[in-house]
């Protein structure tokens, strides 16, 4: 009994492997609307051009990627992460470096690539607003989101600190250019913290997850919070009166990287390669508004110059924004985070 | 004298073969106790002393005691238990006595009225808690349209809401036992004990609710435990500012992507758990026997 368990187990391996040299690869991403986007637009269309199979699974991040890395049992192949916790995994050795005379990357923005990931979208860290509250104009600097006495009123922000300093050193003063430079000490961090500690008793909410700041600005339950612009674009389309803006907004990146012993490397490697083209970057504004990494989408014409228009990575709109530094959050998130959370829980 | 002697090898053998026979048939209940319980918890005790590179490290309860956070969110999360659980016991004692005191029939339709919040999701009603409580909620339009108040209250996203939503979520644990307590106290006593000239009231102390302390003490102790745990509820109802245990294990284990960090907090609490446990145990004990031994 237990051999045959054994034996029809072992066949089983067997016969994945056989499929897996078969071209296939595993991508595991967040769910939701988001997977669906980056299915309708990305993957579905490559596989179809390049005659690799997709499995598109779902995880929990990066620490799913550890503990497949550590146990040696890796059946992901590729993994569509926020560029933060890539850059991290990427020096703790959980992801394969990327072969870029594989993946052209020579029409991307230079920095929404690394050694580890690949950009796949761009959005923004911005601030919203209740239009009910402020009217259509609202704050136009962090220092007018700290500003309670011009515009009073209940603030959502961040319960982790990714995206949660660079807004409260902006408001304390420091130019966009030297957010990071100020940020690159513990004194500095204390000092973006000492602002959010200001701001703290009017902060009604930490927020958790993108859905709960779209929520929480359709209740009407905060005039202001921080947050992804995709989800506010939703809300509005689902009658929320809620407006934002990009001017000192942070422009982050989502991306995808290969673990380290991925069963498919080289055939990642290809698929990435595909999916990091212009004709199919150009289509996942269509199903969220997120924008392409690779400038070469802008010029296909698939994307509207009103599509464009609202997108974090469309050159006015980027000009406007601070671009997230990778360097720092691989060398400060962890210590960083560790001072938030000490600050949340005062 | 004789015949017994020369039965005991085979009564001796036939005990053994039952107990051979009750230990096989307890066998898989014992092997899915050490495969889901023993061994998990083995291994949640092993990590925690694996540091960051994956040597032997105390830095994970280090951490818990340098950093100033983790004594703060061990209190919160006692405070949050602690004042849940008295809530409980004072919403749902009186509601408990109030149904035994009621015939039968319409004592059990109460309890299916209990019970019926267990039936629906725990989501769902920590949800519709958000949406009842919230500033353009249910609670607050209606409280001002009635001339209540003026301006909206805030009664969640902070510890008030936390513990509404975990009241309620609760109680049937508390109410449950209580209730099977009560219902088991002979009515006779509390007639002998008006019979000998108590007052509504004294019979009541000193007979009906010495009686129902055991039954009150493992519903309170359910609750308290459960609580000590709870992740959803707060997580959502207290607005990021109300941070429980078992929120910080989740944030440990996306912050340092190492389960030492977040096993060690896991074995903190369990310590801290059973040690309750059996401080309890005893005085539960002692309650037993004050309760029945007049």
């Amino acid at each position: 009994m237990k051999k045959t368990l054994t034996i029809s187990m072992a066949a089983a391996l067997l016969a994945t492997t056989a499929m897996a040299q078969d071209k296939t690869v595993t991508i595991a991403s967040w769910g939701g609307s988001y997977q669906e986007a980056q299915s309708k637009a990305l993957f579905v269309p490559a596989s179809a051009a390049t005659g690799i199979t997709v499995k598109e699974e779902t995880y929990g991040g990066m620490s799913d990627v550890k503990l497949q890395v550590s146990s040696g049992a890796v059946t992901l192949d590729i993994v569509a992460s926020g560029s933060g916790s890539a850059a991290r995994a990427g020096a703790e050795g959980l992801l394969e470096p990327l072969d870029y005379s594989i993946i052209d990357v020579s029409t991307f923005y230079p920095t929404l690539k690394s050694e580890f990931c690949v950009g796949g979208d761009v959005f923004s860290t911005v601030y919203a607003w209740n239009t009910d509250t402020y009217g259509d104009a609202g704050p136009q600097s962090w220092a007018d989101f700290w500003d309670v006495e011009k515009f009073p009123g209940k603030r959502a922000y961040r319960n982790k600190v990714a995206g949660a300093l660079e807004p409260a050193i902006m408001a304390d003063g420091v130019a966009m250019e030297d957010v990071y430079t100020v940020l690159d000490s513990e004194e500095g961090i204390e000092r973006a913290l000492n602002k959010i500690r200001e701001l703290k008793p009017n902060i009604d909410v930490f927020w958790s997850s993108g859905a709960q700041q779209a929520q929480l600005m359709k209740d009407g339950e905060v005039d202001m919070t921080t947050g992804w612009n995709g989800r506010f674009d939703n809300a509005a389309k689902d009658g929320a009166k809620v407006k934002y803006s990009f001017n000192q907004a942070l422009l982050d990146y989502d991306c995808f990287a290969i673990p380290k012993g991925a069963p498919n490397k080289d055939t990642a490697m290809a698929f990435l390669a595909e999916i990091s083209k212009a004709e199919y970057q150009d289509d996942l504004p269509k199903y969220i508004t997120y924008g392409p990494t690779n400038k070469a989408a802008y010029e296909t014409g698939e994307i509207s110059a009103e599509t464009a228009a609202m997108l974090p990575s469309s050159p006015e709109n980027a000009a406007l924004q601070v671009p997230i530094s990778l360097e720092w959050y691989a060398k400060w998130e962890t210590i960083a985070d560790e001072m938030y959370q000490e600050m949340l829980t005062e | 004298m004789n015949t017994l002697a020369t039965n005991a090898p085979g009564l001796r053998r036939d005990e053994g073969m039952e107990r051979l026979a009750l230990f096989g048939l307890a066998s898989p209940a014992l092997l899915l106790v050490m495969v889901i319980l023993v061994i998990p918890v083995g291994w949640l005790f092993y990590l925690s002393f694996i540091g960051a590179d994956g040597q032997f490290s105390l830095e994970n309860y280090a951490r818990m005691v340098e950093r100033k956070s983790y004594s703060r969110i061990f209190v919160t999360t006692f405070q949050v238990s602690l004042l849940t659980t008295g809530l409980c016991i004072a919403i749902g004692y009186p509601l408990a006595y109030f149904m035994s005191q009621l015939p039968t029939k319409i004592a059990n339709l109460c309890l299916i009225t209990v019970l019926l919040p267990f039936w629906t999701s725990l989501l769902v009603r920590t949800y519709a808690w958000l949406v009842l409580l919230q500033k353009q909620g249910l609670v607050n339009s209606w409280a001002i349209s009635l001339g209540l108040w003026d301006e909206p209250i805030k009664i969640v996203h902070n510890m008030t809401g936390t513990l509404i939503g975990m009241v309620h979520i609760m109680l049937p644990f508390l109410i449950l036992p209580v209730y099977g307590a009560m219902r088991a106290i002979d009515r006779d006593y509390l007639k002998a004990a008006s019979n000998l000239g108590a007052s509504p009231s004294r019979a009541f102390w000193t007979v009906f609710f010495p009686l129902s302390t055991p039954g009150l003490f493992a519903g309170a102790l359910m609750v308290f435990v459960l609580c000590l745990g709870f992740f959803v509820t707060p997580a959502v109802l207290g607005g990021g500012k109300v941070i429980l245990v078992s929120m910080k294990i989740v944030s440990n284990i996306e912050l340092f992507v190492n389960w030492g960090a977040a096993s060690a907090m896991g074995v903190v609490l369990l310590v801290l758990t059973v040690a309750i446990l059996w401080i309890a145990s005893r005085f539960l004990r002692l309650e037993q026997m004050t309760g029945g031994g007049h």
